[in-house]
């Protein structure tokens, strides 16, 4: 169940059937008349479960950690840098990849609805998608970031993203210490979801998940 | 439309709620949802700015109230209805009862699965030269269209610098409504927290939204 279920509709379980009995009515109706065929519906979600996910996101921060030439070329243009790596999906017009540093940190939100590149971190979370995140990230970034236990140092320069358009915005983590000689796929392995929101950090090798 | 979807800026919702290990869908129904929505669109039923209009026009105690799952089923009911590829007696049914209405790219096949899953282009050859460069001062317009925009409440009638240009792009106030894709030029425009917030806002914080040249004038 989702967060915002909790406090809102659908926690009934009757409520809860009828939205389903909804969704397999529109798609009998969707199927009967030839707009779709429930096959293809599948293997969408098939391609979602199998094609994409943070770990398209990872590879290229890991490789921008490692190849400087790539990040400038990420920086500048982010689309044509990921359409470089042959083994991230397609990535779609438009993406900007935006670099923490210790004197600025980035975040991204989508004030209006849930954009969110898709193709580089997988379907959005809950949370992004959620009134509380969308309400507060453009306003108090730091309460925001409190409340997933990160601190950013008092002088630190706080961007927010505000996805209001076909844009798409990647936040480039900063590489963590004691990472010298790491193998892009171990660098990888550092990289989460939120890092490239901007509401986390890369994890510190040794330090607990 | 000045809808509840605005929601920048605005206080008591709550606290974020992160889920660790959340998974990529928390009801079957769910996938469902999400997969009909991609396969009508890239059959042409509709384009992305309406159904995001959609989803804005819901009632707002609907809106609030809903799981954004739920206000995708509801919002993709709606548009489906009044675009005339279901018709109430089919939903009254809950099997098609009426005749099909012919799709823009045709039925949705696995030969299209390839093709949702990348995001559409948005880039358009420009009508006329830019009006604003990186470095310019622009306000952002107040305005208040009871239709969709994409320029948030939060920023109108604020004085910001843009930033980037990032060429010409469908407009989606003009999209939304199937009133043609009218590009215009897209630029990310960035703003002083305390030009947002007032001067008790955080001295630290800027803010940046991507606006459509429709939406700023010169400073």
């Amino acid at each position: 169940m989702s967060s915002d279920d909790h406090h809102h509709g659908d926690h009934d379980h009757s409520e809860l059937s009828e939205t389903e009995l909804r969704v397999r009515a529109l798609e009998t109706i969707l199927t009967e008349k030839g707009y779709v065929d429930p096959a293809a519906l599948d293997a969408i979600i098939q391609a979602y479960e199998t094609k994409i996910g943070p770990r398209n996101g990872a590879q290229v921060v890991a490789r921008a950690w490692i190849d400087p030439a790539f990040k400038q070329a990420l920086l500048e243009d982010a689309t044509r840098a990921v359409s470089t790596l042959g083994h991230v999906s397609r990535v779609g017009d438009h993406l900007v990849a935006v670099e923490n540093t210790p004197k600025r940190h980035n975040m991204v939100v989508c004030t209006l609805c849930s954009c969110y590149p898709w193709e580089m971190l997988g379907l959005p979370p809950v949370w992004y998608k959620a009134a509380p995140y969308r309400s507060r990230a453009v306003k108090d970034p730091r309460g925001v970031l409190a409340d997933f236990g990160v601190t950013l140092p008092t002088e630190t320069e706080i961007r927010v993203w505000d996805s209001t358009a076909e844009t798409r915005f990647l936040v480039l983590p900063m590489r963590p210490e004691g990472t010298e000689g790491w193998s892009e796929q171990q660098l990888a392995g550092l990289v989460t979801r939120d890092s490239m929101i901007g509401t986390g950090f890369a994890k510190t090798p040794g330090a607990p998940s | 439309m000045n809808g509840v979807h605005d929601m920048g800026g605005m206080d008591g919702f709550g606290k974020v709620k992160p889920e660790p290990n959340e998974p990529m869908f928390h009801q079957e129904w769910e996938a469902r949802v999400l997969v009909m929505m991609r396969a009508m669109g890239a059959a042409g039923a509709f384009n992305i700015d309406a159904s995001r209009f959609y989803q804005e026009s819901l009632p707002p105690e609907v809106y609030l109230a809903s799981s954004y799952y739920k206000r995708w089923l509801l919002g993709l009911e709606d548009l489906l209805i009044d675009k005339g590829f279901i018709v109430a007696a089919d939903v009254a049914a809950g099997h098609a009862a009426e005749r099909a209405k012919p799709l823009k790219r045709g039925k949705f096949t696995l030969d299209d699965v390839e093709r949702v899953m990348a995001r559409g282009k948005f880039g358009r050859d420009a009508p006329k030269p830019a009006k604003f460069k990186p470095g310019d001062r622009v306000r952002a317009r107040n305005m208040h269209p009871a239709t969709h925009t994409r320029l948030p409440r939060y920023a109108r009638g604020h004085v910001g610098v843009v930033e980037r240009d990032h060429g010409c792009h469908v407009f989606p106030d003009s999209a939304a409504t199937d009133s043609g894709e009218n590009p215009q030029w897209l630029y990310t425009v960035v703003f002083d927290a305390a030009e947002l917030w007032g001067p008790d806002a955080d001295p630290t914080l800027r803010i940046s939204i991507d606006a459509f040249e429709p939406y700023l004038e010169a400073v």
